[in-house]
């Protein structure tokens, strides 16, 4: 992993970042792509539920509402 | 049940598939009205809807598929999609179009499932539905060049405003009539897979070929791409086992070629639509999709948020628990009039009992949740439709979480403690199976307001007044917030229990839209109340009543009530007259009116004296009889057993069947002082008193437990479309209520 590599539940309110890899094959990750969560593609952070998870992501202008278990198989890099 | 395109020649059929939240329902109420058919697709409990094209000169039927993002088949309701489109369902011919609804202001994710839908061969219809959002969230969407990229025909519509509905009807018409020709094979996505995969997958499928195996070019493109999906376990379930080692064979032969599976198929997908919509789709971001994103930061507020949510979540629980009284208690008043009125024209008899005791206490009893039904379904379809259902979700669904469920299971459990039959409709809004029937199935362990009467009665008749800290806290308090809050208690270990082992591995993904807000449109409000309403009444209907006349019958037969009715009789002719009878105070006619005050005294003791002899011998009588061995460990004699069972079509009937028994008539309530007598000084044979304090608290605790609630049962059975999970609820919370009853009698006996 790149030091410019974060997952993207370590996102802050407001921050933007590209899709580098999803991580794993299985349903959840199927689940993600099919949503549209494909590498090189931009997902900006709007902002957490009151009690933390899950979290509001924007993509291909549309808003998703991902867990953490979710967001965390979801390898971003921010700025490049 | 399913009505089939083929079983008549002339009827065509029309398929209707989308993402979740697209409109489809609407879509589907505008083409066809309310009058759809339901019924269940052979083998899963995926529900499966039917309508009638209306305005239409051909007979056409439109087939409602189930909300997916993907025809990947890996759910139930996937693979019910695949199949109906496919024509791989027994009895049921392919459809001969599919009308693919889209959300205009979310093209670029909702082309995703027609770019599947569209490699099935079959003519296609894209429906661009929410067109009214398009131009608010700062769209421009040019449906012409989409057209002709595709090939297909482009319908705009807003269902929920009836718009462009017409040009849709015209347009599935005009494509029955003269279907537009195939897509060549380089206009599908699929012409952008690798030339690797596109390499295996002719060699499968004259694999496939080469075993008798006839398969479509999707299916082989879903053996290769799905681990462990639906067209691989059903061809191993038919025999052909060596399929799996092919694919794995297949698949690795693949990553050495460097095609990532599954990664490339949606990758290629989201290609393919980028060059589609490229210059045809444009976004500003504009002033109505911030302001929702400002709305949304109060919304989903730390503070803010969570207060906002517990106000709206406490106007719809005190809407279903008192707003829904008024309208309830009229129902009963009518019901009481229509009872008065049959007893003033046909003499005591099997059929006055029958029409009064049996079908209206039938008709009342199922009447009487119209109004928390609609009510609910009000609130619900206005939540939904302005957007906020799913930050509601958003907001809970960490608290969820921990009990293993995920937000959506808020709403239908908390309008559960009112009343578990809009609780199980309401489940409908959690869009993951395993979420959902977990949730139906602990649903009916909320403590709801019919099991209220019967810890009044208890309580009051037989824990003691005592009170603490200045008065402040009563014991008989202290109790009720017991009963009131076990069975919440007992359902997160269930919701454990059902999840871990009834629904293993269907995936607990939590992916989920959150739309703009927009204002509530009136029509879809009203479909939806007027739906489930008719719905239920139709359907859960017909059995609750059904239940209450069985049950009726069971306590009134075999006896023989010609002395009832006799009594009956001379009692009502007796209470005539008294009424009518000159008031004076003349002698003879004050003592008169006294004389008959005695007889009318002694005759209604004869009455009630008859009704509980009558109960003892009827059928119902028997079987308290014969289950009292089972019940004795609960501290129970055959009369609470009889009242238990009697008690099947709706837990508060306990009460009155309890007042039948100890001869005090039919009308006691729970704050009856002579009830709470009678059941104070009941004996045993032995001379023991029948209720102590431990059986009062078993019999409150197997209420609080039980699935005495025959409307319950029956809305599970409307909703799952299968007898199974009635019959496994009845049987897992009865045991769960005969165990805490034992329980709690052990424990209270030992301690007294």
């Amino acid at each position: 992993m790149s030091p410019m590599n974060m997952r993207l539940d370590e996102l802050s309110p407001g921050e933007s970042a590209t899709i580098v890899e999803i991580l794993g094959n299985d349903v959840i990750a199927s689940r993600l792509m099919e949503m549209g969560l494909i590498d090189g593609e931009e997902i900006s952070m709007i902002g957490r539920a009151p009690m933390g998870d899950p979290t509001e992501f924007s993509i291909r202008g549309y808003r998703l509402s991902l867990r953490k278990t979710e967001s965390s198989r979801v390898l971003v890099t921010k700025g490049a | 049940m399913p009505t089939t395109a083929a079983s008549e020649k002339s009827t065509r059929s029309v398929a209707l598939i989308g993402n979740p939240n697209t409109g489809k329902s609407s879509l589907f109420n505008a083409l066809c009205g309310l009058n759809a058919r339901v019924g269940n697709y052979p083998g899963v409990t995926v529900e499966q809807k039917v309508g009638r094209l209306t305005g239409s000169k051909l007979s056409i039927d439109v087939v409602d598929l189930p909300g997916t993002y993907s025809l990947a088949a890996r759910s139930a309701d996937e693979a019910v999609a695949v199949n109906v489109l496919s024509g791989e369902l027994a009895h049921q011919a392919a459809p001969e179009v599919a009308i693919v609804i889209l959300d205009a202001s979310n093209i670029e994710r909702n082309f995703y499932l027609f770019s599947q839908v569209y490699e099935l061969g079959l003519p296609v219809i894209a429906v661009l539905n929410m067109w009214d959002r398009v131009e608010a969230e700062g769209l421009t969407v040019d449906a012409e060049v989409i057209a002709k990229r595709l090939g297909v025909p482009v319908v705009c519509t807003s269902a929920n405003k009836r718009k462009g509905i017409d040009e849709l009807r015209r347009t599935i018409e005009q494509t029955l009539q003269s279907p537009p020709s195939k897509p060549s094979s380089a206009q599908l996505a699929r012409a952008q897979f690798p030339e690797a995969f596109h390499q295996e997958a002719q060699k499968l499928s004259e694999w496939l070929h080469a075993n008798g195996r006839k398969t479509s070019l999707y299916q082989v493109d879903r053996l290769l791409i799905d681990s462990d999906g639906h067209f691989q376990k059903s061809l191993c379930q038919s025999g052909l086992h060596e399929i799996n080692t092919q694919i794995e064979q297949a698949r690795e032969r693949l990553r050495v070629a460097g095609c990532k599976v599954p990664m490339f198929e949606t990758k290629a997908r989201y290609g393919w639509i980028r060059q589609l919509i490229d210059g045809a789709v444009t976004r500003k971001e504009t002033r109505s999709a911030s302001s929702s994103d400002r709305i949304d930061q109060w919304l989903t507020h730390r503070w803010v948020g969570m207060l906002a949510f517990a106000l709206i979540m406490f106007m719809v629980f005190q809407s279903i628990w008192w707003v829904a009284k008024w309208p309830m208690d009229g129902i009963q008043w009518i019901q009481g009039l229509a009872s008065g009125g049959i007893e003033a024209f046909l003499p005591p008899g099997a059929l006055r009992s029958l029409l009064v005791d049996g079908v209206i206490a039938g008709v009342g009893g199922v009447v009487l949740f119209v109004p928390q039904i609609a009510i609910l379904f009000f609130f619900i379809a206005v939540l939904e439709d302005c957007g906020y259902m799913a930050r509601a979700a958003f907001v809970m669904d960490k608290l969820m979480t921990s009990v293993g469920l995920s937000g959506k299971s808020f709403l239908p459990l908390m309008s559960s403690f009112a009343c578990a039959v809009p609780g199980i409709m309401a489940t409908r809004t959690i869009e993951s199976r395993k979420d959902r029937m977990v949730t139906l199935l602990i649903a009916p362990l909320m403590s709801c307001s019919a099991r209220i009467p019967v810890y009044v009665l208890m309580v009051s008749a037989f824990v003691p007044a005592i009170k603490y800290a200045g008065g402040w806290i009563s014991l008989q308090g202290i109790v009720l917030m017991g009963m009131q809050s076990i069975g919440a208690i007992v359902a997160i270990p269930v919701a454990w229990l059902l999840k871990r082992f009834l629904f293993p591995g269907e995936p607990a993904t939590f992916l989920m839209e959150l739309h703009s807000y927009k204002w509530p449109s009136m029509v879809v409000i009203y479909q939806r109340v007027w739906e489930r309403v008719v719905s239920f009444v139709a359907r859960a209907g017909s059995l609750i009543f059904c239940t209450t006349i069985l049950v009726w019958a069971a306590c009134y037969f075999p006896g023989d009530h010609k002395l009832l009715d006799e009594s009956v009789a001379t009692l009502e002719q007796l209470q005539k007259t008294q009424a009518i009878a000159p008031v004076s105070l003349e002698q003879t006619q004050i003592e008169e009116n006294q004389i008959r005050e005695e007889q009318i005294e002694e005759t209604l003791g004869e009455v009630n004296r008859l009704r509980s002899e009558l109960i003892e011998t009827s059928f119902m009588g028997m079987a308290g009889h014969r289950i009292e061995p089972i019940v004795r460990p609960l501290g129970w004699d055959w009369k609470i057993g009889v009242a238990v069972i009697a008690s099947f079509p709706a837990r508060e009937v306990i009460i009155a069947t309890l007042g039948t028994i100890y001869s005090l008539g039919t009308g006691e309530d729970e704050k009856s002082q002579s009830l709470q007598d009678q059941m104070q000084q009941a004996q045993r044979p032995d001379g023991r008193p029948v209720f102590s304090l431990a059986t009062a608290m078993s019999i409150m605790v197997f209420f609080a437990l039980c699935a005495q609630c025959s409307a319950t049962l029956m809305t599970i059975r409307r909703e799952t479309n299968s007898w199974r999970w009635p019959i496994f609820s009845f049987v897992y919370m009865t045991t769960l209520a005969y165990i805490g009853a034992w329980l709690t009698y052990q424990f209270f006996e030992s301690w007294s």
